[in-house]
């Protein structure tokens, strides 16, 4: 036992060693930016850069915008598909599986074949379209995460017995999507919005292929031109990212309960 | 007869090739209490599903309140619905699960509050408004179900096995509780059960049912004491089942191992030597010759289970073993295993099994 416990520890260490020391060293270093003393300059030229100000909101807005299309176009399928085709949840999982195995420079050279402007909805002509195309093609990327959230939120409810109750009190589907499923797997949907946040503040193929002003090609341009300063983003992404997780953790404390099953 | 309220005429429900229900005829008065009653897997959850609506009948009508609603979606019906899962709302308190319908129903605020108040009331949870469902116990859970259903004045409740997830005290207490209820609001009610106890002791009129067809129809008193046909005959009560053979149909006699016994005119029309099949309730059958019975056979004491306040002996009658049940008495010993003895009923409730 004791032999045991040391070898876990061990290689615990070697992996929080793993994870932590280039964090560390990228921290310590984005505090040097003036000579011999730590100092939060670095950070500082970065948020007061216009072009991190401009990139980062728009990243925001893109990704509040995907979050809030992806949850209308889940949370109906992955509902309806529990429902009313359960055979098909198999075929569901693997179609939302695909953006994790197809490349996203592939899905976006598609995209751009497909909405060119010579072609017969082409989006790519104007900004507006363009960022349309983006919101979607995030949309996609985060699906694997978001389906899978929202399918195991559904499955902590009974959802075909609760839909019958509804229905049975009058409610149509709207009342019942907006009510009953909704509420109960709304810190399901949290935690698919949290990750799909994390994933579009830095995604760099799409909006770089697509020449959208998004935070993932600035954090690329700093990276190449400037020492310090990207440190103190890699950092910034960091903590966005952590962010998200430990908000994650925190609305699960107050996801509605589901009662003690009969049996 | 007053009209019926609820009208199920000539349902019929298939799944593919499999027949789940067929032929199913039931007329149901206003504020009548309804079971239908038999084994797992007879197509009860699936009739009282046509009636809520949530499967469609492969042909046949469903008319509440003398408008046909066969066509009408589960919400359009105005139905009250139990199921055995409860199926609260997990995200909404005790008072928003009972207030949802009205809510639904586009209430006013303060009418929904003095509705909920009321249900509360009658379910006997005044002070459990503001819990939630995971906070209650299963029979808790279930009343509020109950109080949920009824909250919007529904035409026709349904209780689909209601308290089968119960445990066997908080069943009974709440299946009163549930009668109570029901009568206080008059409200019609269809209920599902395999449990004959459940059945008997709560309906005003029985619906037994076996493999999709619904065998018979009658109160409580008539399913047991005057089943229609054999299956009813087995499933609702303990039977003892005698075969015998037809001596003489016009006198009514059939010989039996042991004996002979007179069924009056309901061989009539049958052969002589013609097997017959005859069946006893357990407290038709009494040890000893009594006064005003008619049917006596001999048989051996097989087994003597003491109950308490009930003493239940097995005999053997022939190929047949008979259960019959005696009331304990502190002044005489019970009987003994092999022992012989006479044993005597009266033929009038003998039951003869057709089909
Ligand atoms: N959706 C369905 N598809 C196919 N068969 C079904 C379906 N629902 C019920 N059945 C079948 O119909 C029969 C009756 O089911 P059910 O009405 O639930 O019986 P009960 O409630 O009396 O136990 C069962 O054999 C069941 O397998
Ligand atoms: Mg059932």
């Amino acid at each position: 036992m004791k032999q045991n416990r040391f070898w876990s520890f061990l290689f615990l260490a070697i992996g929080v060693l793993y994870f932590l020391l280039p964090l560390i060293g990228t921290f310590e270093f984005s505090l040097k930016m003036r000579r011999g003393v730590y100092s939060l300059d670095a950070y500082e030229a970065v948020i007061f850069d216009p072009r991190f100000q401009a990139t980062f909101g728009y990243s925001v807005m893109m990704a509040l915008a995907t979050i809030v299309v992806g949850v209308l176009l889940v949370v109906p399928t992955a509902y309806w598909v529990r429902l009313k085709l359960p055979s098909w949840r198999p075929v569901l999982e693997f179609v939302t599986l695909l953006p994790l195995v197809i490349p996203p420079i592939v899905i976006v050279f598609g995209y751009i074949r497909l909405y060119n402007t010579s072609s017969w909805l082409p989006l790519t002509g104007t900004a507006m379209g363009t960022n349309i195309l983006l919101m979607f093609g995030y949309v996609v990327l985060s699906l694997p995460y978001m389906y899978r959230a929202i399918d195991t939120g559904l499955r902590a409810i009974d959802v075909g017995t609760l839909t019958e109750a509804a229905q049975s009190l009058g409610a149509g589907w709207i009342t019942i999507m907006w009510r009953v499923i909704l509420p109960n797997v709304f810190v399901a949907v949290l935690s698919g919005a949290f990750l799909t946040f994390a994933i579009v503040i830095g995604e760099f193929v799409l909006a770089a292929l697509l020449n959208r002003p998004a935070f993932g090609p600035y954090l690329q341009l700093i990276g190449a031109n400037r020492a310090y300063e990207p440190a103190a983003l890699a950092v910034i992404a960091f903590a966005i990212t952590w962010g998200c997780m430990a908000l994650i953790q925190v609305v699960s404390r107050f996801a509605p309960r589901p009662p003690a099953q009969p049996h | 007869m007053s009209d019926p309220f609820l009208s199920i005429r000539q349902v019929r429900k298939a799944f593919g090739p499999t027949v789940v229900v067929q032929e199913f005829n039931l007329d149901v008065k206003q504020g009548e209490f309804v079971s239908f009653l038999g084994p797992s897997g007879c197509g009860k959850t699936t009739m009282l599903r046509i009636v809520a609506g949530f499967e469609e009948p492969s042909a046949g009508t469903v008319n509440i309140g003398g408008k046909d609603v066969t066509a009408l979606k589960p919400n359009q019906r105005n139905i009250g619905m139990v199921f055995q899962a409860y199926a609260l709302f997990p995200n909404m308190t005790v008072a928003g699960n009972i207030g949802f319908g009205l809510k639904v129903a586009g209430k006013p605020a303060t009418e929904i509050r003095s509705r909920v108040g009321e249900m509360l009331d009658l379910i006997k949870l005044q002070d459990f408004g503001n819990r939630y469902p995971y906070q209650l116990s299963g029979g808790q859970q279930q009343r509020v179900a109950l109080a949920r259903a009824m909250a919007p004045r529904p035409q026709v409740l349904l209780l689909d096995e209601p308290l089968s997830a119960l445990d066997a005290k908080v069943r009974v207490s709440l299946r009163e509780e549930i009668r109570a209820i029901q009568k206080e609001l008059g409200i019609t009610t269809v209920f599902v059960t395999h449990d004959q106890e459940e059945a008997l002791s709560m309906s005003d009129r029985i619906v037994v049912m076996y493999n999709g067809c619904a065998e018979q129809v009658g109160t409580p008193f008539e399913i047991y004491n005057r089943p229609a046909t054999r299956f009813v005959a087995g499933f609702v009560g303990t039977l003892n089942v005698i075969e015998g053979t037809i001596t003489d149909p016009t006198a009514g006699t059939v010989s039996i191992a042991g004996g002979a016994v007179s069924v009056g005119n309901r061989v009539a029309g049958r052969k002589a030597g013609e097997a017959v099949s005859l069946a006893l309730r357990p407290e038709a059958i009494a040890l000893g010759r009594r006064e005003g019975r008619d049917g006596l056979v001999k048989g051996t004491i097989r087994e003597v289970s003491f109950l308490g306040s009930v003493i239940r002996v097995r005999v053997a009658v022939g190929e047949a073993l008979l259960s019959l049940d005696t009331f304990n008495n502190p002044a005489s010993p019970p009987p003994v295993a092999g022992e012989t003895a006479e044993i005597s009923f009266s033929s009038s409730d003998m039951l003869i099994l057709d089909r």
